[in-house]
C-alpha cells in the first residue's frame, strides 16, 4: 500500500523552499507598495491610509519632467530599436549560413554580454568629448544608447517568430505575380506582426527600466524617473518614492501582463 | 546549364548584399553606442590622467594598468599591493559565488516545484516568476531595503518575536548586498533551470527507485547530472550581473562595501583617474569573459547527451 502511493517526483523540503521563494519574491514589493499608502512622514511608522503621496508625487514638477522624459526616451528607443531589430532579422534568418552571419550574431547580442556598468563608462567617455566638439548635449544621447541595448531584446521575439513561420506562403505570393516588396507588405509583415509587438514591448520596459546607462550618459538635468529615483535614495526618503515606485512597478507589470496574454494566445 | 548555375550564383551574391544592407543599422548602432566606445575606452586606459578627470590625449602611460593592482608608497616611494582594489576584486568575486550559491539554494527547489506542477498551471507559476524579472531593478532593490533596514519588517518582525532585542544592522554590510543581490537575481536561476527539469525523463527516477536508490541518491546520481546543462546557465546568468553590479551595492551596501562597479565609478566621479576606470573596466570585461568562456566549454561538452 505505502509502495503505490510512493510519489517518485517527491523530494523532501523542496515544495517548502519553493513556497518560501514565492513568499520571498513578493514580500518586499508588497511591503514597497502598502507603505506607498502610509500618512506618516517617515518608513519607520505607520501613520493610516492615505493617498496623498501619490497625489503629491504627480503635483511634484521634477517627478512630472523625469517621467515624461523617461517615456519620451522609451518610446523613440522602442521604435528605433524595433526598426533596425526588425530588419537584422529579417537579414539573419531563413537562409543558408553565410560569411559573416556568426559576426552578426555576436554584434547584435553584445549589449548583453558586457556589463553595464563598463558600457555606462565608456559611453561617459565617448559622448562627453563629442558633446564638447559639437557642443551638442541633447536628449539624442540618451536615445541612441538606449536604442543600442534594446536592440538585443526586441531582436529576440522577432527572430523567433521569423524562424517558425511558414515559408509556402510567401512562396505562394511570389508564384501569383506578387513583387517581393508587395509578398513583404502584405504576407510577411502581417504574420510577422506579434513578433514585432512583443520586441517592441521588451524594448520599451528595457528601455523604462535602465538606471546604469542613463545615470552615466545623461547630461545636466535630464534626469529619467529611475535616475531621479537613484538620486533621492540617498537621503531619508518619504513614502512619496514609494508612490512612484508602485505606479512605475503597475506599468511595468501591466505591459508583461499583456505580453504574457499575447503569447498565450498565440498558443 | 552553365547559365542557370551562373544566375543561381548571381542571386545569390545579391541576397547577401541584400542581407548586409538590412542588417546595416542595427550594427551601426550597436557599433556607434556599445562595441566602439569599448575599444576608445582600451585606448584611454594607456594614456596618462587629465587633472580634472578625462585624459591627456595622445601621451601614453601605463600608470592606469599599473594602479589595479599596485601602489606607490607616499613616503617612502616602495612599491606596494593596491590592497584596497585587490580587496574589492576579491568582494565582488566573492559575493558573486555567494550569490550563486544562495540562488541555487532557492532557485533548484523552485524550478523543481514548478517542473512538477500539473502542465496547465505551470505557465501562471512560470509567471510569477518572471514578473518580478522585467519590474525595475532599482525598485526591486528599494523594496529589499525596506525589508532590511533597521526599522523595517525583518527586523520589526524579529524584535516582535522576542528574537533579538535591538534591530540587527544589515543595510550597508555585506549580507546586505548578498540578500539584494539574490533577490535581484533569482529569476535568471529559476528559468533556465525549470527549462531543463520540465524535460527530465521521469522513467529514469523510477528506475534508480527500483533499484532502491534513496531520494538524496536519485536526486544526486539521476536528476542533477540531468538538469546540470540549465544548472551551469543559470550559474552564469547570475554569475556575470553579480560581478558587474552597480545598482544593489550602491543602495544596499553603501561606501564601505564596494563593488567592482562602484569602484569604477568612483575613478569616473570623485577620483578622477579616468585611465585606471577604464583599466578596472576592462578586468571587470576579462572576468566576464572567463566565465563565459567556462560556460562555452562546459555547454558544448555536455550539449544534447541526455535529450535526444
Amino acid at each position: 500500500m505505502a509502495r503505490r502511493t510512493f510519489n517518485i517526483q517527491a523530494q523532501p523540503g523542496f515544495s517548502f523552499i519553493a513556497l518560501f521563494t514565492f513568499f520571498a519574491l513578493y514580500l518586499p514589493i508588497a511591503a514597497l507598495v502598502v507603505y506607498a499608502f502610509n500618512d506618516s512622514e517617515s518608513l519607520s511608522t505607520w501613520g493610516g491610509f492615505s493617498t496623498r503621496w501619490f497625489v503629491s508625487a504627480s503635483n511634484n514638477s521634477v517627478v512630472q519632467d523625469a517621467a515624461g522624459r523617461s517615456v519620451l526616451i522609451a518610446i523613440w528607443a522602442a521604435v528605433l530599436a524595433t526598426l533596425a531589430a526588425t530588419m537584422a532579422a529579417l537579414a539573419t534568418t531563413r537562409s543558408p549560413n553565410y560569411r559573416g552571419l556568426t559576426f552578426k550574431y555576436a554584434m547584435i547580442n553584445q549589449p548583453l554580454m558586457v556589463p553595464e556598468i563598463v558600457t555606462a563608462v565608456a559611453l561617459l567617455i565617448v559622448f562627453s568629448r563629442i558633446k564638447v566638439w559639437t557642443g551638442y548635449s541633447g536628449l539624442g544621447y540618451l536615445i541612441l544608447a538606449h536604442t543600442a541595448f534594446c536592440i538585443p531584446f526586441a531582436y529576440l521575439p522577432i527572430r523567433a517568430r521569423l524562424e517558425s513561420m511558414d515559408l509556402t506562403l510567401e512562396r505562394a505570393a511570389a508564384d501569383l505575380y506578387a513583387t517581393p516588396w508587395r509578398t513583404f507588405r502584405r504576407v510577411t509583415l502581417p504574420l510577422l506582426r506579434p513578433g514585432i509587438i512583443a520586441g517592441f514591448m521588451l524594448a520599451f520596459v528595457i528601455s523604462l527600466d535602465d538606471v546604469v546607462i542613463t545615470e552615466f550618459v545623461k547630461s545636466g538635468g535630464q534626469d529619467t524617473l529611475p535616475t531621479y529615483m537613484l538620486g533621492q535614495l540617498r537621503r531619508e526618503t518619504t513614502p512619496e518614492i514609494n508612490a512612484i515606485a508602485t505606479v512605475f512597478l503597475v506599468v511595468s507589470v501591466v505591459i508583461v501582463v499583456i505580453l504574457f496574454l499575447l503569447n498565450r494566445r498565440k498558443q | 546549364m552553365d547559365k542557370v548555375r551562373q544566375a543561381a550564383v548571381a542571386a545569390r551574391i545579391r541576397d547577401i548584399r541584400n542581407r548586409w544592407l538590412l542588417s546595416a543599422p542595427a550594427l551601426i548602432i550597436i557599433f556607434v553606442a556599445a562595441v566602439g566606445p569599448l575599444f576608445v575606452m582600451l585606448l584611454y586606459s594607456f594614456m596618462e590622467k587629465g587633472n580634472y578627470g578625462d585624459v591627456k590625449f595622445g601621451e601614453f602611460s601605463l600608470d592606469g594598468w599599473f594602479a589595479v593592482f599596485f601602489q606607490r608608497d607616499l613616503f617612502d616611494d616602495t612599491l606596494g599591493l593596491a590592497d584596497a582594489h585587490i580587496a574589492i576584486i576579491w568582494r565582488s568575486i566573492k559575493l558573486s559565488l555567494s550569490t550563486t550559491v544562495l540562488t541555487l539554494i532557492l532557485g533548484f527547489p523552485t524550478a523543481y516545484f514548478i517542473a512538477m506542477r500539473p502542465p496547465k498551471n505551470r505557465e501562471i507559476w512560470v509567471f510569477l516568476v518572471t514578473i518580478p524579472f522585467w519590474t525595475n531593478l532599482l525598485i526591486r532593490t528599494f523594496a529589499m531595503q525596506q525589508i532590511i533596514r533597521n526599522e523595517g519588517l525583518l527586523n520589526n518582525v524579529l524584535i516582535w518575536l522576542g528574537v533579538i532585542d535591538s534591530p540587527l544592522q544589515i543595510m550597508y554590510t555585506d549580507t546586505a548586498n548578498l540578500l539584494g543581490m539574490t533577490y535581484v537575481y533569482l529569476p535568471l536561476m529559476v528559468l533556465p533551470l525549470y527549462a531543463s527539469i520540465e524535460r527530465l525523463d521521469f522513467r529514469l527516477v523510477e528506475a534508480g527507485y527500483d533499484l532502491y536508490a534513496s531520494r538524496l541518491q536519485v536526486l544526486r546520481r539521476i536528476i542533477i547530472p540531468i538538469v546540470k546543462p540549465g544548472l551551469i546557465a543559470g550559474s552564469i546568468l547570475v554569475f556575470i550581473p553579480s560581478l558587474g553590479a552597480y545598482v544593489t551595492p550602491r543602495v544596499l551596501g553603501g561606501g564601505k562595501n564596494m563593488m567592482l562597479g562602484n569602484l569604477i565609478e568612483m575613478q569616473f566621479g570623485g577620483g578622477r583617474n579616468w585611465p585606471l576606470g577604464a583599466a578596472i573596466s576592462i578586468t571587470l570585461m576579462a572576468l566576464v569573459m572567463i566565465a563565459l568562456l567556462f560556460y562555452v566549454r562546459n555547454a558544448s561538452r555536455n550539449g544534447g547527451n541526455y535529450h535526444g
